[in-house]
C-alpha cells in the first residue's frame, strides 16, 4: 500500500469518527402497531437524509408504553427524545406544559393539510402539541352474505334501530353465529370507548357544563339498555371478557354478523391470510339516532417531544418526516397504498390512487364526522370523544367500565350499574376539586 | 423404619405427580405450540391450532425485527450481576443471623422480609427520581443495584436457613485454630453451604431473570433485558399471539434449559435441612 493510499485511508477513518462523535441520537418510544412497525423499517430514508441523527426505538404494549412515557414526562426523566401518544394525553400534558410546541415546522411541512378533527384533537390553545402518524374512527363492519340472507340491505349511514333489526334476524345461535359482536371487557379504552361514543349518539354525556356526572339522566339508561338487550339478543356467550382482539378473532372465524369497532381492522378482516370472510365484508358509517351524532369514536396515534429534551431541532426533524407528505409518498412506493397510514392528511383522501383503496373514504367520512371539540349533542365543558381528556378519566371510566361489563354479565342490574356509576364518578370528581 | 410401598399405591403416586408437572408446564407448552403456528391459526379453538399447518415465520419476523442478543446480554448482565452482588452482602448478614443472634435478630429476618410485601409501584417514583439523579437511568448498573435491593431479603433468609444446619462447633474449631473471621467465612463456612449457596444463587438468577416491573419502567433503549423484547411483542389492536409466543420462548429458553440442568442442584438445595 503507498503512501498516498494510507494518508486516504486513514483521513476517511478520521471524518468517520468525527461525524460518529457528533451524531445524536433519538430514542423513540412508539407502540407495537403495524404502521408504526413499518415507520422502523423505514428509517433508513430518514438517516440518509439526516446522517448526524441516529435512531433507537422502544417499542412497547399499549398500556405499558403509556404508564412508562407517564412516569418519565411527570419526572422530566428524559429517556425519551420522541413519543408515540394519543389524542387522550395531548390535551392533557399540552396544558400542563410538558410539551414542545410544534407551530415551527418548517413550511413545506404544510400544516393546514391535516385533517381539521385530527388536528383539533391535538391543539391546545392554538397551539399544535402533537403531529399526527395516523388517525382511526370506528365503524361497521358486516357480513354482506348474512346481510343478503336476512333479506336486507346495509345504508351506508345506518341507525341504531337498524342495526338492532339487523343484529336479531342475522343471528342463528345452533350455528354459532350471532348479529352483532361488542366489545364488553371492563377498561377504559375497551368498552368504555365504544359506550362513550355509543351514549353521544345517544344524547348522553359524561358530564354537564357544571361537571355534574350524568349517569342518572335518562340518555345514559336508554344508551346501556339498548346495549345490553342488543348484546342479550343477538351478542355472543361470554361477551363481557370480549375486547377488539377477542371479537377480531370471532369475526375472522365468521361468528359475528355484524362488528361495530375501530377502522383499522377493516385491513385484518378483509385479509385473505387470517381471515375466513375476506371477500363477505361490508362497511359502513358508525349508527346514529338522529340527533346530529355518530356513534363513532377518533383516536390519532402522534408523534410528540417531552418539553425539557436536550435534542429538540433533531426530534423535530423526525417528527416532520415521519408525519409528511413524503413518508405518505415513501410507504406507497413500498408497500403498496393500502398500507399508508391513514386519517391524517386532506391531500391524501385527494389523491385519486388513494381513492381506489376500499375503506379509504369510510374512513375519512368517519373520521371527519367527529368532533372532539364538540362530541356530544349538548355542550359539555370537556375535549375527547370516547374519553374526556382530564387526567381522572383513566380511572374513573375502568371503575364504571367494570359496573357495566358486570351488568352485560348479568351480575347486576342496569339500573344499579348505572346508580353506581354515578355515584363513583360524583365520589372521584368531589375528590379532585372539579365539583362540592 | 421405610414403609412399604405397593405396586397400586406408586402408580398413583406417579400418575398423581405427572398430572401436577403437566399442569404447571402446560402453558409453557402451549406459548411453544403457538410460536410455531401463523397468526391467523393461533386464534382458532384449540383443535384447531393443533391439527393446523407448523410453521417458524414468527421466529423469522421476530428475528428480523429486534436485537434478541442485545436483550439477552442485558437479562444475562442484570440477573448474574444483581445475584453475585447480593450474595456479597447476603453471606455476612446471615453470618452473622445464624451464628451470632442478638436479641432482635429475629425481627431484623421479619422487618427484611416485609419490605417485599410493599407493592413495588408504590416506591418507582421516588426510584425514577434517584435514578434521574444519579444518571441511572436505562442502565445496566442501576438494574443490577436495584434488582440486588429486591431480592436480597430472599437471598439472606434462604442463606441464614442453610447456615444453621451447619453445626456451630466446627466454625468454632476453626477460630481456635487460628482462623480470622475473613478466613473462618471464605474458608470453613461457604465451603461447606455450597449446596444452599448454589440453589440460592439458581433461584435468585431465576427471579431476577423473569422480574418484570422494575426492568420494564426504569430501561428505554440500551439496558433492556428480555422483558421488554416480549412487551413488545404484545398489541391491544391487531393479531400478535405468535409473535408474542415465539417471542416469549426465545426468553424463556436460556433460563429452562439452565433450569433442566442444574435441576439436581435445585432440588438438593431447596430440600437441604428438610429431612433430619
Amino acid at each position: 500500500m503507498n503512501l498516498t493510499m494510507r494518508a486516504l485511508l486513514g483521513a476517511t477513518a478520521l471524518s468517520a469518527t468525527a461525524a460518529l462523535a457528533q451524531a445524536e441520537t433519538l430514542t423513540i418510544a412508539t407502540v407495537n402497531n403495524g404502521d408504526m412497525i413499518r415507520m422502523q423499517g423505514l428509517t433508513a430514508d430518514f438517516t440518509a437524509k439526516n446522517p448526524d441523527i441516529e435512531l433507537e426505538w422502544v417499542t412497547l404494549e399499549e398500556n405499558v408504553l403509556r404508564q412508562r412515557v407517564t412516569t418519565d414526562i411527570a419526572t422530566k426523566g428524559g429517556q425519551y427524545d420522541v413519543m408515540t401518544i394519543g389524542t387522550y394525553e395531548v390535551p392533557i400534558w399540552g396544558k400542563q406544559g410538558w410539551l414542545v410546541s410544534l407551530n415551527d415546522l418548517p413550511a413545506d411541512y404544510d400544516i393546514d393539510d391535516l385533517l381539521p378533527a385530527i388536528r383539533g384533537g391535538l391543539t391546545v390553545e392554538g397551539e399544535l402539541y402533537a403531529a399526527p402518524f395516523y388517525g382511526e374512527s370506528s365503524m361497521v363492519m358486516y357480513r354482506t352474505d348474512l346481510m343478503e340472507k336476512a333479506g336486507l340491505t346495509m345504508p351506508e349511514a345506518p341507525t341504531w334501530e337498524f342495526i338492532r333489526d339487523a343484529a336479531i334476524k342475522m343471528t342463528d345461535k345452533a350455528n354459532e353465529v350471532y348479529g352483532i359482536c361488542l366489545r364488553g371487557k371492563a377498561g377504559w379504552g375497551e368498552n368504555m370507548a365504544f359506550l362513550t361514543a355509543t351514549a353521544n349518539s345517544f344524547g348522553a354525556k359524561w358530564f354537564d357544563m357544571d361537571w355534574k356526572p350524568q349517569f342518572d339522566q335518562k340518555p345514559w339508561a336508554d344508551t346501556l339498555n339498548f346495549y345490553l338487550d342488543l348484546m342479550n339478543e343477538a351478542g355472543p356467550p361470554g361477551a363481557s371478557n370480549n375486547g377488539f382482539n377477542e371479537n377480531l378473532a370471532l369475526f375472522q372465524q365468521g361468528k359475528c354478523g355484524m362488528w361495530i369497532d375501530a377502522t383499522v381492522a377493516a385491513s385484518f378482516v378483509t385479509n385473505p391470510k387470517d381471515s375466513t370472510v375476506a371477500d363477505k365484508v361490508g362497511f359502513a358509517l358508525a349508527p346514529d339516532n338522529g340527533l346530529g351524532k355518530r356513534g363513532n369514536w377518533l383516536w390519532a396515534w402522534s408523534l410528540a417531544i417531552p418539553a425539557g429534551s436536550q435534542k429538540v431541532d433533531a426530534a423535530k426533524k423526525f417528527v416532520a418526516w415521519a408525519t409528511s407528505k413524503d413518508y405518505l409518498a415513501l410507504v406507497a412506493a413500498n408497500e403498496g397504498w393500502a398500507n399508508v397510514p391513514p386519517g391524517t392528511r386532506t391531500s391524501l383522501y385527494e389523491n385519486p390512487e388513494y381513492q381506489t383503496v376500499p375503506f379509504a373514504k369510510m374512513t375519512l367520512d368517519s373520521i371527519n364526522s367527529a368532533d372532539p371539540t364538540s362530541p356530544t349533542v349538548d355542550p359539555v365543558p370537556y375535549v375527547g370523544v370516547q374519553f374526556v381528556a382530564i387526567p381522572e378519566f383513566q380511572g374513573i371510566a375502568t371503575a364504571v367500565g367494570q359496573q357495566f361489563s358486570a351488568a352485560l354479565a348479568g351480575q347486576t342490574s342496569a339500573a344499579d350499574a348505572l346508580a353506581n356509576a354515578q355515584a363513583l364518578t360524583e365520589r372521584e370528581m368531589a375528590k379532585a376539586g372539579y365539583i362540592k | 423404619m421405610a414403609r412399604a410401598v405397593t405396586p397400586r399405591r406408586k402408580a398413583l403416586t406417579t400418575a398423581a405427580a405427572w398430572t401436577v408437572g403437566v399442569l404447571i408446564f402446560f402453558p409453557i407448552l402451549w406459548i411453544v405450540i403457538l410460536s410455531f403456528k401463523s397468526e391467523g391459526d393461533a386464534i382458532r379453538t384449540p383443535i384447531e391450532v393443533l391439527t393446523s399447518a407448523w410453521t417458524a415465520e414468527s421466529y423469522a419476523t421476530v428475528q428480523e425485527r429486534s436485537d434478541y442478543f442485545k436483550h439477552f446480554l442485558n437479562s444475562v448482565t442484570i440477573s448474574v450481576g444483581s445475584t453475585l452482588l447480593g450474595l456479597v452482602i447476603a453471606i455476612p448478614a446471615a453470618w452473622s443471623m445464624a451464628f451470632v443472634p442478638g436479641r432482635r435478630t429475629k425481627d431484623v429476618l421479619m422487618w427484611m422480609l416485609s419490605t417485599k410485601m410493599l407493592p413495588p409501584v408504590g416506591v418507582l417514583v421516588p426510584f425514577y427520581l434517584m435514578f434521574r439523579d444519579f444518571g441511572l437511568l436505562d442502565t445496566r448498573s442501576g438494574l443490577v443495584f436495584v434488582l440486588m435491593m429486591i431480592n436480597l431479603p430472599i437471598i439472606i433468609w434462604m442463606l441464614y436457613t442453610y447456615f444453621k444446619e451447619i453445626p456451630a462447633e466446627i466454625l468454632e474449631a476453626a477460630r481456635m485454630d487460628g482462623a480470622g473471621l475473613r478466613e473462618e467465612i471464605l474458608y470453613v463456612l461457604t465451603p461447606m453451604a455450597v449446596p444452599g449457596i448454589a440453589s440460592t444463587v439458581l433461584l435468585n438468577i431465576i427471579l431476577a431473570w423473569n422480574e418484570a416491573f422494575w426492568t420494564l419502567n426504569l430501561t428505554a433503549a440500551k439496558a433492556a433485558p428480555l422483558t421488554a423484547f416480549i412487551a413488545s411483542y404484545s398489541s391491544p389492536e391487531g393479531l400478535f399471539y405468535a409473535k408474542l409466543s415465539a417471542a416469549s420462548t426465545m426468553a424463556i429458553a436460556p433460563i429452562l434449559i439452565m433450569g433442566w440442568f442444574s435441576q439436581k442442584q435445585l432440588v438438593r438445595g431447596l430440600t437441604f435441612g428438610a429431612v433430619k
